[in-house]
Order: structure tokens, then sequence, then C-alpha cells
């Protein structure tokens, strides 16, 4: 079970988080006229990377905010915790 | 039975305490602190069970966890245990057990023919054999493999005893009590860390236990006692035996299982049974020890045969001789150690020493109590078949590849000695990458990839003088580093014999034409010639060996047999034994119960169960409940002697008739305030939001950004800057989630702030024509006209002095209000609703009614909102906005969501108006189709429809919109159901929604 430094609360135990995905997509503004690639890439499409992850949790046990953690997918290490709207 | 085996004195068994257990039915005695083990051994019994594959006699190989064989079925206090390891089990009075893997008893067993057909299990039999025709696997093979092979047999019946977990915190973890332990959780403890010291086994001490060493002026028992109580005392430190650290996890999480009451006959009354322990340790000290490795040679798995290490302990803990007639069979000094504890206390033993000679202290003691030393020696079969009675002993040539002087001498057991295996499985588990060190050619860890540090015998140091050193040392640097305290602790001085190299030698080669089993995996009955086999057909993967042979795989996790087997195979493949590396361990390092995995999380422990403040109200009322989402809901309210059927079709009409009022208390509900709540709803929903005036609601629809409907439900506006959200019971967390990413992350600028109150607001739906004079009722001063409180509207009141929130919404499809006040006052809410209906003819209805209700209406619900729709199939494209922009839009304009014969939600009738259709019938145009019939869709949700009184289905299918009036068929498979059907509306009822609206 992964050790999880919230940047609101501390180290916690991964059972009080749940995962949300990648960080690092964007979501495009509204009412932007986007193609349908570039909407089905925000939609759908995720890279799978063997190492390095920036990923977004969610602190639902805890305080509620959605955090980003950087984290190695191979070996679970975690690099860095940052508060939702901070940027690696 | 006496105990025959059992010495006059010695031991540290309490001989003032006789104890009576039976075994396979028959009564023995053994005194406390016996494990069942020592007790049987003392009553000179071998004979425990049969092996894995060949069911060939097996006995006791050692004397704790590294136990390959005693594994026995436990009955205690009425529950079987299966799989105990009869070397761990501590002895209780009314013991009882049994062997296992034997039919139809130990000492007669019908498996043991797969003895003698040896040539039909040869290496990767199972592939190999019962590979053809295929279809055999499931019907012929596999069930008689199962009964044949297998160990003990689980109980069918619900296990009544208790376990726990408990989640703890701690500066230092250390595994293992033996002299790297205690030494270092004692500079630890010293240095003020808080530290957790576990040992597996009911005693501490470990190795100090049997060992002749001198610690400062005590023996290597009394000072572990002194260490012991002295840990015991101090409150930051706290002291486990029975607890087997098993499994390295992740983030330096460690999971430990303590046994706690099943070394009693019963568990105590709020005491667990085991209690699994999640560690989280800043520091991990492994100090596990080490395990003897055995010798292979032919037959070595006749009872009789085990370990000299497990001898010694027999000797020296329990008081117990394995054998009168010995022979010691080693390559290194350790099974001297053995022989002189036998000499000592009147067995005279042979010693058989592969070395070509040796010197060293113990030598030299052995050679002074006049034992009989035999170097260049080596057993090269054990004789007998339930017990050894004799063994072919050999002369071994210099360079150990031939064996000459073949002669039978009678024993009565094989002590046997291989040099040490250090214990590195929670240091490899941790993701250590462990090396070969040459020097004692084993595997010890290297570079730590967590927090952990191996000492001791574990990290391959065999002397305790340097354990000692080595350990107080890092005790203290690691406490030190957490606690920034140093309290100097003083190295006691200690006096211990030197040994002599061992002997790189493992495998006594075959006698000429002979053809024995040499077992290296005793647990999965793996021979020499198993590996050889594989190595032959081209597996050269340690890994491959392993799956293939199932070298070990077994519970044992290869404890005796990983060594030799690699060593085996870099032997035949001409390669050094790190080139062929080890196999993974993985945890856990012992078997664990599954009651201990699960712990109390069973039956109505396993969720939360969430009731509404009228729950006991409904009890009171003969509700029946169902489980929705983590609530419990009135499903129906049973009168006399109805049925669910009867009784939802009652309420469902009393609904349409007159009035009914249900429980809406476990709709999600979240709590919206500021300046741009409006802006936030305008995104979220499909329609639009910005211009709902001030004592409003709204119905609306959510979508995932993929366009599919994730969760509806109405919003109220409150005041200009307060809005209140419900949401279905079901998706409650996941909206909450949902509007928290796009306030946290997508859309941090908007100034809006949610919160859940689905707990603060108990809720009624009073539902049916007389709805309004029931709430004029209750509400006397408020105007409750259509023009007072139009249909979703939304006003406050006084409700016999507590105060309401009354919103005019409709699931049912019938004039309806929903009253919500604050939870504690829900039950006066329902009485009063309740009392004031009475002369309303009121009665409440439970989800049974409410489905109905909803169904005949055509309202969407779960059923239909499954994850794989979008509004257009759900008859809900009419709330989708063309002029904004929100969550899922653009994935609208998909063009699979365009097309013309898109699925849509019907309503669906069966042709004879009588037999209801099941949920999940697929729906297809010709019932005589051949297989597979193309489905046109399923059938989503069903009820009988009290206003027609018929059976009435929501169904969603291909182009649903051209299909309505056509004659077509559902059929469940499942239920073998084909009826015909005819597509219609799915607004069955009141299309026009004209009764909301009155
Ligand atoms: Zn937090």
């Amino acid at each position: 079970m992964l050790h999880i430094k919230c940047p609101h609360c501390g180290l916690r135990s991964q059972n009080e988080f749940s995962y949300g995905g990648d960080a690092t997509v964007k979501r495009p503004a509204l009412n932007k006229e986007i193609s349908n690639q570039e909407w089905d890439n925000f939609v759908y499409l995720r890279k799978s990377p063997r190492g390095k992850h920036l990923e977004l949790w969610q602190h639902i046990s805890g305080c509620r905010q959605w955090i980003k953690i950087e984290r190695d997918t191979l070996t679970h290490e975690i690099f860095k915790t940052l508060k939702g709207n901070e940027e690696l | 039975m006496s105990e025959s085996f059992r010495l006059k004195q010695g031991g540290l068994i309490n001989r003032n305490k006789k104890i009576s257990f039976k075994f396979n039915g028959k009564k023995y005695f053994g005194y406390e602190g016996d494990t069942l083990a020592s007790a049987l051994i003392a009553n000179g019994v071998h004979l425990v069970g049969r092996s894995f594959k060949y069911h060939r006699p097996r006995g006791f190989f050692g004397a704790g966890v590294d136990e390959p064989y005693a594994i026995v079925q436990m009955n205690r206090n009425n529950e079987v245990d299966p799989n105990v390891r009869a070397t761990e089990q501590e002895l209780f009075e009314g013991l009882e057990a049994k062997s296992v893997n034997c039919w139809p008893n130990v000492d007669f067993d019908i498996g043991a023919i797969n003895n003698f057909l040896n040539k039909f299990f040869p290496a990767g039999f199972y592939y190999k054999t019962f590979m053809w025709p295929k279809s055999f696997w499931y019907k012929f093979y596999e069930p008689i493999i199962r009964k044949a092979a297998g160990f003990g047999a689980a109980s069918i019946k619900r296990d009544k005893e208790r376990y726990e977990h408990k989640y703890e915190y701690c500066d230092l973890l250390i595994a293992g009590s033996g002299p790297s332990g205690l030494a270092s959780a004692y500079a630890a403890a010293q240095n003020g860390a808080k530290v957790i010291l576990a040992e597996d086994k009911s005693r501490f001490g470990g190795s100090l236990l049997t060992s002749e060493v001198t610690i400062g002026n005590q023996s290597g028992k009394e000072w572990s006692e002194k260490i012991i109580s002295e840990l015991k005392s101090m409150p930051n430190v706290t002291v486990k035996n029975r607890s087997q650290v098993f499994g390295y996890y992740d983030h330096n999480m460690l999971v430990m299982s303590e046994r706690v009451s099943d070394h009693l006959p019963r568990t105590e009354k709020y005491i667990p049974k085991q209690r699994l322990w999640y560690i989280r340790a800043k520091q991990v000290i492994i100090s596990s020890g080490s395990i003897e490795r055995p010798l292979v040679f032919g037959n070595n798995d006749v009872p009789g045969v085990m370990l000299s290490s497990a001898a010694k302990e027999y000797l020296k803990v329990y008081g117990v001789l394995v054998g009168k007639k010995p022979i010691i069979f080693t390559n290194n000094d350790s099974g001297y150690e053995t022989a002189i504890e036998f000499k000592k206390n009147g067995v005279d033993p042979i010693i058989l020493d592969t070395r070509k000679e040796a010197n060293s202290e113990i030598i030299k003691e052995a050679k002074e109590l006049n034992i009989n030393i035999k170097f260049s020696y080596v057993v090269a079969a054990a004789k007998g078949y339930k017990k050894v009675n004799s063994a072919n002993i050999a002369k071994i040539s210099d360079d150990k590849k031939s064996i000459t002087n073949i002669e039978n001498i009678k024993c009565d057991c094989i002590c046997v000695s291989g040099f040490w295996t250090p214990t590195i499985h929670l240091a490899s588990q941790s993701g250590n990458k462990t090396k070969f060190n040459e020097e004692i050619d084993a595997f010890i860890p290297s570079q730590s990839k967590q927090k952990e540090t191996t000492l001791g015998a574990a990290n391959g140091v065999f002397t305790l003088e340097e354990t000692l050193n080595s350990s107080f040392k890092k005790g203290s640097e690691l406490s030190k580093e957490i606690t920034n305290k140093e309290n100097k602790v003083s190295v006691p001085t200690v006096v211990e014999k030197k040994s002599s190299n061992h002997d790189k030698f493992w495998c006594v080669p075959l006698p000429e034409g002979k053809n024995y089993k040499r077992f290296l995996d005793f647990q999965n009955d793996v021979t020499v010639s198993d590996i050889q086999l594989a190595l032959r057909e081209g597996y050269r993967s340690i890994e491959h060996v392993k799956r293939y042979t199932t070298l070990g795989m077994a519970t044992d996790q290869g404890r005796t047999s990983n060594l030799n087997g690699l060593q085996l195979v870099s032997d035949i493949e001409n390669k050094v034994v790190p080139q062929v590396g080890h196999t993974t361990f993985r945890p856990p390092y012992s078997p664990v119960s599954i009651g201990a995995i699960v712990g109390r999380e069973i039956g109505k422990h396993s969720k939360p169960t969430r009731k509404s403040p009228m729950h006991y109200w409904h009890e009171k009322n003969n509700a029946v409940f169902v489980d929705a989402g983590v609530w419990l809901r009135p499903r129906y309210y049973k009168q006399g002697n109805e049925n669910l059927f009867e009784a939802s079709k009652r309420e469902a009409k009393n609904v349409r008739q007159n009035v009914g009022v249900c429980d809406v208390t476990t709709l999600g509900k979240i709590d919206i305030k500021g300046p741009d709540a409006a802006e936030l709803l305008n995104r979220v929903y499909t329609n639009a939001w910005l211009k709902l005036p001030v004592g409003k609601a709204r119905y609306g629809v959510m979508l995932r950004e993929d366009g599919i409907v994730m969760d509806d439900g109405t919003t109220t506006r409150i005041s200009e800057n307060h809005y209140h959200m419900t949401t279905t019971t079901a998706q409650a967390a996941n909206v909450l989630s949902h509007l928290e990413y796009y306030l946290q992350l997508v859309w941090p600028e908007l100034n809006v702030n949610v919160v859940s109150s689905t707990e603060q607001w108990a809720g009624a739906a009073i539902a049916g024509p007389k709805s309004r004079e029931v709430l004029q009722k209750l509400f006397p001063d408020l105007d409750v006209s259509s023009e007072g409180l139009p249909f979703m509207g939304y006003i406050e009141g006084n409700l016999f002095g507590i105060n309401a929130k009354i919103f005019r919404i409709s699931f049912s499809g019938e004039l309806a209000y929903e009253i919500n006040v604050e939870s504690d006052n829900g039950n006066f809410m329902w009485e009063k609703i309740m009392d004031i209906g009475k002369e309303f003819n009121i009665q409440p209805y439970g989800t049974e009614a409410l489905s109905t209700l909803r169904i005949e209406m055509g309202h969407v619900a779960g059923s239909e909102l499954d994850g794989r729709t979008i509004p257009y199939d759900n008859s809900l494209e009419g709330l989708v906005s063309k002029k904004k922009d929100f969550i899922g839009k653009r994935s609208l304009s998909k063009s699979a969501y365009l097309e013309e014969d898109r699925q849509k939600v019907v309503g669906v009738v069966p042709l004879d108006k009588k037999t209801s259709i099941p949920e999940g019938s697929y729906i297809v145009k010709d019932a005589k189709a051949k297989l597979p019939n193309p489905k046109l869709g399923h059938v989503s949700a069903s009820c009988w429809s009290v206003e027609y009184d018929n059976p009435f289905s929501l169904a969603i299918i291909k182009d649903g919109k051209n299909m309505i009036g056509q004659k077509l068929f559902a059929m469940s498979p499942l239920k073998n159901k084909t009826i015909p059907v005819e597509i219609v509306s799915s607004h069955y009822v009141d299309p026009k929604g004209e009764r909301v609206r009155s």
C-alpha cells in the first residue's frame, strides 16, 4: 500500500485516496472549436508509461482535494506530490 | 503410549503440566510448551502424512516454519483448521489433529501406488499428460487429481472465529528475535525509538535457545531472556511472539500475522483467533536468521531423515530424542553440535562428514567425547519405508564423483546438515537485489530498495560475535537518525566455538545400477531426475524450470529446496549459481489463513449499513428491506400474507388512486453555494441553468466527457447564490467527486463551494391525487394551491414547530411533493404525515412500488442510465442545450451517436397481457432465427402496470423511435422464455404529463 504525502494533510495511506488518471491531460476550453482528433485525444488517448507518471489522486477520505503525484509506475516510488493548482 | 523418546530432564517444557491430545484418533500425552511435533516424536510417532505426488510416507523434517511435511488438519473447538504445520502448532489440552493427503489413512494410503507408477509422474507430468483431449480435463482428469492431491480439507461451514486487523506505525520494525533482532532492538530502544520486535515462534531468542555460547557472564538463553524482559518493560517497545512478518510491501509497509489464540483450546470472547498487523515502519531490520540446508541422497524423504538443527532443537527445547541410533550426515561443523548434544544425553551418534578432513574446536570436542567420526563418508541411501531403519553408507572419492565401500548400518534417524541458507525472503520482497556469496554458497541481500537492513545469519553472518557487534551498531545508528538521541550501549563479550569451513557438496551420486529417488523439494516431490529431465527438455531459465517441475512452488516456498535446486542446475549447466539466479520471492513468506486476511469485514461488516432516521418506523411497520447502495431501504410493507408482488401492487395502486408516502432520505444531496453556482450548474448539466429563478427546481442530466449519461436529478435554487442538488442514491459520491474535480482542477476560477448534505436531510415523498390535501393539512398556513406552489416550485414551511423544505417534484408521475427536514426530525415528520394522511388513506410505499410508478411513466433511472447510454437513448435529447457548451457536449457530435437507427428507450407489452418479461431479456425480430439470433436490444426494467393491470417493461432497442407498434419477441435464454410482445411508447401512463401539473 502506497504512502502518499497529501500536500494538505501530510503522509496518509493509499486507502484514503482514489486514483484519477493522467494529470497532464488538459481539458479543452469550453466553446472552443476543436477537431474530432483533438477531442478524442482528450477523452480517450492516454500514455501508459513505464516509469515516471504525473497523475491525479483525490484525497476522498481526507481533505477531498485533488492532488498531483509524480510516481514511478514500475517501482511505485513517489518523487513528488503537488497541490491541484501546482505545476511540476 | 508412553513417552519413550522423552529425556528424563532438560528442555524448556513445563514438566509439571501434562497435556493429553489426539492424533489420528489415538490418545497421547505431552507437556505444556510442546509443539504437536515434539509431543508426537516424544511418543515415537514419525509417520504423519503422505507426500503430495507419490504419496510416500512422510514424517518430520524440521522443527518450525521450515517444515515441509508435517502438515495436519486441526480440529479446535469444533472448528476445522486445514494445513497447520505440526512443528508450529503448540500443544493444548484436548488438541485433536489428523493427517492430510492420505486416504483411507496414513498407514495404508491408496495413492501410494503413484510411487510405483512413477514413470508416469515425471516433471511436467500435468502439462504433458492432461492436455488432450481438452474436454477430458474438466470431466475426468481434474476431479480425480483434485481428490487425490491437495492438502487439508477446508470447512464448508462459516468460520465462527473472530479475526482482526490492526494498523500500526513505528520507527523500527524488527523481524526475528534471535541475537541480531535482540541486539538491534535493544540499541534502538535505548535511543528512544518506537520499536516493534516480532518473533514467529512462541519463545524469543532464536538460535540462542539451542546454541552453546556465553554472552557477558550468561548463557545465550539467559541473556536473551534478560534482554526480552527489559524490552518488555519499556513503553516505546512492543514485543510480539507468535507473530510472523510475512510480507514486505511498497513504501515500507509490512504485514504480520499474529496467532493470538491458536495455542489455546478455544478463543476467548472479544479476543481474536488471529490478528493481522499492517505496519508502516520508518526502518525495517530483517533478523530472520537462516535455515539449514538438506543434503540430497537416495530416499532422503523417509521418515526419520531430518535436519540436524531440528534434531538439536527437539533435544534442547523439548527434551526429546528424534532417535536412539542417530546418523549425523554433515558437510560442516553444525552437525557436530547435534552429535555432541546426543552424546551428552547418553545416545551414541555416528558422524559422516563429507569433508576429507577438518579441524575446529567443535570437532575436537566431538573427538574428545569419543564420537565415531567418518570423514569422506556419505549416506548413499536411507532404508526403510514408514521409518528409516538403516542406511547404506559409502566412502566418497576426493573429486566427489563416485562412491565406494557401500555398507549397510542400522540407525533410526539420519540428521542432515548441508550448511545454512539465509532467510532473505523479506529483503527480496522489498525489492532488494540480492547477491550470491561464494563463501557461504547462498544469496544474501545487497542493495536496498526500501528502508531495510538485514543483519546476522539472514545476512550470511554466522558468528555470534560479529552478529552482535553489527546489530548493536545498526540498531543504534538507524534509531539515532530518527530520534536524534544516542545512548551508548556496551557490547558484551562473546564466547563461542569457531567453526571450520563447510564442504561445497550437497548431492550424493547414485550408486552404480541404483535409481533411488533423491528429493530436492520435499513438499512438492521434486527429485533430482525431474530437474535433469527439465534441463534435457530444453528449459533453461530458473523461472521456467521452477514452473515446469514445481520446484519451490509449494507452501514452504522452497525454504529447504531452492539452493540445492540451483546448485544442481548450475552443476549440470556448468554455470555458477549467480548466473542461474534465484526465483522471485513473493509474499506471504508462510501461509496466512483466509480468515485473517478478511478480518472483521465479513457479512454485515463488509460494508457500512446506512439507515434513514425513519428506519425503525419502517421496521415496526413490517417493512421488508433491500440493499440500495450502502443504504437499507424498505422494498415493501407487508400486510398479512402478502408477497412482494401483491404488496407492491397495492402500494403503487394507492399512490395512483389516493396518496402514498415514500422515504427518499437516501437520495444524494449536495449543497452548492457561491456567486458562480449557476455557472457551474450550467456547465455540468446539459440544459440551461442561468435563468432559474429563486424558489424553483429544475430537472437536469449530467454527462461524462465521453457523452454518456452520468446521473440525473433535480436542483433547486434556494436563494440567490445557494442551490440544493439531488443525485441518485447510487451516484451520490461520484457526482460530488466529479464537481470537485472540475472546481479544483479545470475551472478553479469559479467561486463555488460544494459539500455533501445527504445525511443532513430526511426526505419524504408524498405522491398521489390527494397529496395536496395532505400537504395543506401539514402546513395549514401555506398556500399550496397550484398557483401558490406550482409544479417544480419550492417553499419553506413550518411543520408543527420544525423547519421544512417543500419541493413540488415528482418521480411517480403523480401530483407529488418532497418534504425535507433536518435528519433528527425525520421520524417526527414521518409520523405526522402518516397521522394526518390517515383520512386520505395514505400508505407508505417501498422501492418496488416506486419502480413500478416510474417505469409505467417512462421515467428513466439506473437501469437505463447504465453507463452505456447517451441522452438520446433515454429520450432526454430535449434537455440537451444547443446553445451552450457543457461537460461531454463535444462527444455528442460523434458519428456513432448521430446514427439514424440509434438505440432508444421504448415500452414493451406482452401480447397476452399476462406474461411478465424478465429483466435482461433480449428483444429479437424472429424467435426462431438461427443462432446467434441478432438482438435489437434488451429489456432494462419490468413492472406490473397498476394503471392497466398488465405487465409493462422498458427496453432500449435499436432504431427505437421507428419500432413503436411493431410485434417482436422478448427472449430470456436464462429463464427459457420466449414472449411475443408489442413495442409501445415508453410513456405508458399519462404521456402528456398532466397529472404532475394538476
Ligand atoms: Zn489531504
